[in-house]
């Protein structure tokens, strides 16, 4: 086991040597071995992906398992609500420049999946690990992480999960004192506090389109302002007072919420013709969304966005030296873009050069399903996963304008209350061909009634597809609707 | 309300109270207004700004702990909701909201003093209540039986000030016999779903209840209906 006091932490970002791997303990290598066969059993059986069983196996003969195995090795925790899988594919990819790395990359994120990967990699100078949020604090001690990646929180699985302020006290209490370096998401204001609680941070401008959870200050319980930077044609462009912190509540108009949701929504820079207006934003009635990287502060306390050292501009990833770096990605959105900035944080602090990155993160073409497009009857099916309304906003802006299929359930994995479907704001989805299915389809055709978008109710995977022109069909499913049609497809990867 | 002026629906204080998709209450009434040709105005009205006094419907949703004894206080406070209720204002709350206009409520480990608008008290269960919620509604209501889905940590109790608004026959709601309450146009459940969405009539109550409008026009309700009917059938099933 390493000692608290890494020394590739200390050596900083350009130390690229692995430590000597240290030897195993007799019981570590006799617990890595039954792991790795009891996974293989599991593959073999056809029970599961084998991320899991063999790992539990070998936590209960060795319970300092996962601790022995990651000794010797530079490792990388990616954690958050969202986005978590992905990113730690497209961080593997691209630390994978300086040899190989050790991940889970079946998604398989508690200590029992972490286990696994480690032992069924054998010896690796690295390992880019995704962890469960819940988890996070155990799995930062038992690994003795260097670089922990913070993507963002917000709400998910309403009836069991922690409250999101809670999950940011885990955190930040976690991260007190630890010797880690921190490349956290400064657009997410729970992210920030957790992060802010120590210096060692790389700041990444990687959006938070869900504001919902974030309206109240994690510090002190003031209110968080938020100012759209939003882009208009220079003609359109007018001056526009940004709301001011401290102005007095009096002044404010009752109906001043309900105007923003129809104003524009951010673009992306793209162009020195462009103007930033600025709009003051606050709830909105319609959605909880709002613009991914609009700049936020607390009214009250001194919590404010962190000046970001790599930001996204239009399709680039701009780094801390001010290089801009053309993302040319398989994967959709612009929250793809900035996981793909977050992943070339990471791996800077390893050493990487951005540009000896990127063509690596251009092969990742899908993530266990998550992207993956397959053609049936003339049909090309991509399928895009989205667990809660923050995903679902950014799931809207992955979607090409073509016909959507819509799966929705609410099962044990899934959280069984289906409320937070009014939380989301469909209308992107005005103009396109919308199917629905799912368990639970009847709370989202009330959900798409109101409003406004038509729809047509189908009962099976098979009649979405008999329904759909030849041509792109989008899918965006929550968990388990995602893992129904995934089988459909041969359990497509 | 006028006939001439909108309907004035406020939603209060969102950044507190949002935790379950309580917009969707909002969307909804609104909705329902607007394809009855009833001009609507919606407001959000954040912790930090004032209740205003004078709207027809307000609204209040879910919320931890934490914002939930916040919520309570900014609201006694202010003082405008109260003001509302006294000119017979309709409220509709959930869950965290229906406890704070209690005369008291646990929050963070302690009794904090609720807004008193209905004789109701509520303190910790000794369970956490999480799933399918169904019961008979009061009959003076003349609504259909309710359905939501409840996850709450309360027991409530309530006082001869007010009457239930159902009596449970799936779930916990109140204490496992009753759920909700009212008393005039005040109207408490610890449904989500959000509630609207799956009890279109409860909706229309509150709607003829703001306007004095005593029979509105049907609307087509096949969704909500199969909806109902899904929920319903689990519940029996269940």
């Amino acid at each position: 086991m390493r000692n608290a006091a890494p020394t590739g932490f200390a050596a900083g970002p350009s130390d690229t040597l692995a430590r000597v791997t240290p030897r195993k303990p007799l019981r570590a290598k006799l617990a890595s071995s039954v792991s790795n066969g009891a996974a293989a059993l599991s593959r073999a059986t056809g029970r599961g992906d084998g991320a899991v069983i063999g790992g539990r196996l070998g936590l209960m003969i060795d319970p300092d398992l996962l601790a022995h195995l990651s000794g010797g090795r530079r490792i990388a925790l990616i954690s958050g609500t969202n986005g978590k899988t992905t990113t730690t594919r497209l961080t593997t990819a691209a630390v994978g420049v300086l040899g190989p790395v050790a991940t889970n990359s079946l998604g398989a994120n508690m200590p029992t999946g972490h286990t696994s990967a480690l032992a069924k990699a054998g010896d690796t100078p690295y390992a880019v690990l995704e962890v469960d949020e819940h988890y996070l604090p155990r799995v930062i001690t038992a690994t003795s992480a260097e670089v922990v990646a913070l993507l963002n929180l917000s709400r998910d699985q309403l009836d069991r999960a922690k409250e999101v302020a809670m999950m940011a006290q885990l955190w930040r209490d976690a991260l007190a004192g630890k010797p880690v370096h921190l490349v956290a998401n400064a657009d997410d204001p729970m992210v920030t506090w957790a992060a802010s609680v120590t210096d060692q941070v790389t700041w990444v401008a990687a959006g938070q389109r869900w504001h919902d959870d974030s309206w109240v200050c994690p510090n002190c319980g003031g209110a968080i302002e938020r100012v759209e930077v939003s882009v208009e044609e220079p003609a359109a462009a007018t001056a526009v007072e940004p709301a001011v912190a401290g102005e007095p509540g009096g002044e404010a108009e009752p109906g001043a919420g309900a105007e923003t949701g129809g104003e524009p929504t951010a673009g992306e820079p793209s162009g020195a013709e462009v103007v930033a207006v600025e709009l003051a934003s606050q709830p909105t009635i319609g959605s909880g969304g709002g613009a991914p990287d609009a700049d936020w502060h607390c009214t009250n306390c001194d919590l404010r966005r962190p000046t970001p050292q790599w930001t996204i501009d239009g399709t680039a990833v701009v780094d801390p030296k001010g290089r801009r770096h053309e993302i040319t990605l398989q994967l959709p959105g612009r929250v793809n873009r900035a996981n793909a900035a977050v992943a070339l944080a990471v791996a800077a602090w390893f050493g990487v050069d951005p540009a000896d990155a990127l063509p690596r993160l251009t092969e990742v073409a899908s993530i266990a399903g998550r992207y993956a497009q397959v053609v049936r009857d003339g049909k090309t099916i991509r399928l895009l996963l989205a667990k809660n309304p923050a995903g679902w906003l950014e799931a809207f802006d992955m979607a090409d304008v073509a016909p959507t299929l819509l799966s929705i359930n609410a099962r044990d994995p899934d959280g069984l209350d289906t409320s937070w479907l009014f939380d989301v704001d469909f209308s992107p989805l005005a103009g396109r061909p919308v199917l629905i299915t799912g368990d639970r389809a009847f709370d989202l055709a009330v959900r798409l009634d109101v409003n406004e978008i038509p729809f047509r109710h189908v009962r099976t995977f098979n009649e979405a597809l008999a329904a759909t022109p030849p041509g792109r069909l989008e899918v965006i499913a929550n968990y388990t609707a995602f893992q129904d049609i995934r089988a459909e497809l041969d359990r497509v990867n | 309300m006028s006939t001439e002026s909108a309907l004035r629906i406020v939603w209060v204080y969102p950044d507190l109270l949002s935790t379950y998709g309580d917009r969707g209450n909002l969307l909804i009434l609104s909705r329902r207004a607007d394809l009855r040709g009833l001009p609507v105005e919606c407001c959000e009205v954040r912790s930090d700004q004032p209740v205003p006094v004078d709207a027809d419907i307000y609204l209040l949703g879910g919320g931890e702990d934490g914002p939930q004894a916040l919520a309570a206080e900014r609201l006694i406070a202010d003082g405008g909701l109260g003001r509302a209720v006294d000119r017979r204002a309709v409220v509709l709350a959930v869950c965290a909201g229906y406890q704070l206009l209690g005369e008291s409520f646990f929050a963070k480990g302690q009794r904090c003093a609720g807004l008193g608008m209905l004789d109701i008290r509520s303190d910790r269960g000794p369970s956490r209540a999480v799933g399918e919620l169904a019961g008979e509604v009061d009959p003076e209501l003349g609504l259909p039986t309710l359905t939501g889905f409840e996850n709450h940590g309360g027991r409530t109790h309530l006082g001869p000030g007010v009457r239930s608004l159902a009596k449970v026959t799936a779930g916990v709601g109140n204490d496992g016999a009753t759920e909700g309450a009212w008393s005039g146009s005040v109207l408490g459940t610890y449904s989500h779903g959000p509630a609207l969405s799956r009890n279109p009539a409860l909706a229309d109550l509150l709607l003829r209840w703001a306007t004095g409008i005593e029979t509105l026009d049907p609307l087509d309700d096949t969704w909500s209906g199969k909806l109902r009917g899904e929920r319903l059938g689990a519940v029996r099933a269940g």
